[in-house]
């Protein structure tokens, strides 16, 4: 493109871009931002090297519900702008980094600065702000410090190290990371194998794809640390096949690792051999199981065994195993750089550090969030959050994923750590938070979870493979309306056996959204039970459709719609649902288009 | 059966030391499903029961014991994208490409409509993501777009 207008450009001495590409970035555009400040840039005849330069990738931020967030750094100052297009990109760069005024309309709003002011970044500190692709940009900001550091201790004191932290396994049932590796270490046999769990099977959650794909370093970091403590030659990443942008990041950080020196033969001429490979899934969640996920890796069915032995000491191929959460690994650099001690300071007694979750759901900011153990549900939802959506009323918030359960507005003063959680019958699983408002059916949602555990039952205990499909079933029929006197206690019973009889996490935990939703929405049951009523209008067979005359433009398409007859309508007159003929189908809801349905 | 496409795959299969799992995403990888008699053919040649490939292939979502259609449109069922209203907007699709009850692909071959359990994407909810592109914070209009596009960039 020819230079469009001679304007000075000297006032750039530096200039830094920084769009946003994680998976939620690029949904939003975040490509088409990048290539039109190429473009826009280039035709005020900044040179295409320097381009390369200032225009950064970086991992996402988290604040999703605002993509595309672009930084423009001109001279040291830095402004955010939210929600851009490629149609916003002229102006920004006429008016902001030609000019230095920026465009105050498309700056971030106190919104922005109060979802991060109450995080405390551990692990997202540098997603968002450093080149994923680029090893220099993770060695600029310390990265591989911790592994030159370790070298001269010996492997116990790392350990120690570690246990001293209070680092608690970050995928969902909270072992203490250095009392495993403890396990491992003294375990015989050879070779020992080190995995990285990033089979983020659980619905609703993105803790472990956003580090990956923006920090893929810390990870690998993180796994040179475990492997030289335990005593491993060998890791693997075991990573989800749905997750094609990490797995790209995650293939040229190891590639540049190598080159490095940081993995390979000798690492920095410590005497250590250290090598990762990267293992895609073949989707199933049950493979987030370590027995199971250790069978996935060796080419089998991902069907879970009894423990013990545990895979410390039998694990890959009948050897010493250690298997550690994304999130874990991630958080090793920082502890071996900055001490243990600093990491024990964060959290509470027992749930030391920070946790990331995914917030989303019925909120207003959704997206990844960084906060220290301890903090309150209230302050996540609101603070950070900024409450539910459309300032309807929040419900409960889903904790744990499927294995979780749902927390009611009533204990929104919670602390929010393994232990409070548990105790509220959900659990801390791997970090997802789906918000709930008041449009939200309990017992759908309930519905929901069974599905999918009961879809991923690998089948090989009985309680968890018939009795998930007994509870389902009661459930169905509930939310169809044909529920019976006595379903919700059967329910209790069944969830009950299940936990007490499964082998794995799956099967004993399967039952919990159902339990904690039994405990605290129990009117809602029974609503729908008794009087035949989804307080939620959520499940379609308890509607009872009527027309709102006020509503009514008299358009005639539900009368179109309707495939029963229910629906009599004549040119300007409002349209009548009879509803002994109405089948409850949704097709004149679906059609409306004056939402005049009810 | 492509034999060749088979010798191939068993040449980097023997090389690599791999297992069923890596074997069959190669044959997945290179046919687009998995075959029936091409994993006879493999049973035979690795003396391994075909029932030890049927069983991992049948475990895992990933693996498809029939021809997928040319365009794929999956749709995320995360927690996120059911509270956010993914299921109508999945009805919506598959009546649109006219796809009868159980089935997945079109009669034509021309298009695939599958869900997948999360892909993390859960702020943009609700998801889906046709042939390869995700699209975010999906509804019944964007649905409609989403087919036109993939419509249009068909052959490709």
């Amino acid at each position: 493109m020819p230079a469009k207008k001679p304007t000075k450009t000297s006032g750039i001495k530096d200039l830094v871009i920084r769009v946003c590409v994680g998976t939620g970035g690029l949904a939003a555009g975040s490509q088409e931002v990048i290539d039109e400040f190429g473009r826009q840039l280039k035709s005020y005849g900044i040179k295409a090297d320097i381009l390369k330069k200032c225009v950064n990738k970086t991992g996402c931020r988290g604040f999703c519900a605002k993509d595309v967030l672009v930084d423009v750094i001109l001279n040291g100052k830095s402004e955010t702008y939210q929600l851009i297009t490629p149609e916003n990109v002229a102006r920004i760069v006429e008016e902001h980094i030609l000019k230095g005024e920026p465009v105050k309309e498309w700056l971030v709003g106190p919104e922005y600065h109060a979802f991060h002011d109450k995080q405390t970044k551990i692990l997202l500190k540098e997603c968002g702000h450093i080149d994923p692709e680029d090893i220099n940009a993770y060695i600029n900001i310390g990265g591989y410090e911790a592994v030159r550091k370790i070298f001269p201790l010996e492997t116990f004191e790392v350990i120690e190290e570690v246990r001293a932290s209070g680092l608690r396994g970050r995928g969902g049932a909270g072992f203490l990371t250095g009392l495993k590796w403890d396990l491992c270490s003294k375990a015989e046999g050879k070779p020992k194998y080190i995995i990285c769990n990033a089979d983020e099977g659980d619905p609703g959650a993105f803790m472990d794809r956003s580090v990956i794909e923006g920090n893929p370093h810390s990870v690998i970091e993180g796994m040179i640390i475990g492997g030289y403590a335990i005593g491993a030659n060998y890791g693997y990443v075991y990573i989800r096949a749905e997750y094609p942008l990490a797995i790209h990041r995650l293939k040229i950080a190891i590639a540049d690792a190598r080159k490095k020196g940081f993995i390979g033969k000798n690492i920095l001429k410590s005497g250590f051999d250290f090598d990762i490979k990267i293992k895609e899934g073949a989707g199933a969640f049950i493979c987030g199981e370590e027995t199971a996920l250790i069978a996935s890796i060796e080419g089998k069915r991902g069907m879970p065994k009894a423990k013990p032995p545990f895979p410390a000491y039998k694990g890959l191929w009948g050897k010493p195993t250690v298997i550690n959460n994304v999130e874990t690994l991630a958080n090793l650099p920082s502890i071996i750089t900055k001490g243990a001690k600093w990491f024990a300071s964060i959290g509470t007694e027992k749930s030391k550090g920070t946790k990331v979750f995914a917030l989303t759901g019925k909120i207003k900011n959704t997206g990844l969030i960084e906060v220290p153990m301890g903090i309150s549900l209230k302050e996540i939802i609101y603070d950070i959050g900024g409450g539910c959506e459309r300032n309807r009323k929040f419900k409960a918030v889903q904790t744990g994923g499927p294995s979780g359960g749902c927390i009611p507005a009533s204990h929104i003063d919670m602390p929010v750590d393994y232990e409070s959680l548990m105790g509220a019958g959900s659990m801390m699983g791997s970090g997802g938070m789906v918000v709930m408002d008041d449009t939200t059916c309990m017992v759908d949602m309930a519905k929901f979870f069974l599905t999918f555990t009961q879809n991923e039952s690998c089948g090989k205990c009985t309680p968890c493979r018939i009795g998930t499909k007994r509870m389902l079933e009661i459930l169905t029929r509930i939310t169809e309306g044909k529920g019976k006197e006595g379903d919700i206690e059967l329910l209790l019973e069944l969830g009950n056996d299940i936990k007490l009889s499964s082998l794995c996490g799956l099967g004993m935990s399967a039952p919990n959204p159902v339990l904690s939703t039994i405990k605290f929405f129990r009117d809602e049951y029974e609503a729908h039970i008794k009087e035949g009523v989804c307080p939620a209008t959520v499940c379609k067979a308890l509607r009872r459709y009527t027309v709102s005359a006020e509503l009514c433009k008299m358009c005639g398409k539900c009368f179109k719609a309707c495939p029963s007859a229910a629906v009599t309508w004549e040119k300007k007159q409002p349209a009548v649902i009879d509803k002994t003929k109405c089948i409850k189908c949704g097709a004149c809801y679906e059609a409306c288009p004056f939402s005049a349905i009810l | 059966m492509n034999e060749k496409k088979c010798l191939a795959i068993l040449d980097s299969y023997r090389e690599h030391g791999g297992n069923i799992i890596s074997l069959l995403q190669e044959i997945q990888e290179s046919f687009g499903y998995i075959p029936e008699d091409v994993v006879f053919w493999f049973s035979k040649r690795l003396n391994i029961p075909a029932s030890n490939f049927f069983g991992v292939a049948t475990f895992y979502a990933q693996f498809y014991l029939k021809p997928r259609g040319k365009n794929i449109i999956t749709a995320c069922c995360g927690t996120a994208c059911h509270v956010k209203g993914s299921a109508p907007i999945i009805n919506k699709i598959r009546e649109e490409l006219k796809l009868p009850q159980g089935e997945t692909t079109t009669k034509d071959g021309k298009y695939t409509v599958e869900s997948v359990a999360c892909v993390g994407a859960c702020s943009i909810a609700p998801v889906f993501i046709g042939n390869k592109k995700v699209f975010g914070k999906m509804s019944m209009e964007k649905a409609a777009e989403m087919l036109k596009e993939i419509d249009k960039g068909k052959g490709k």
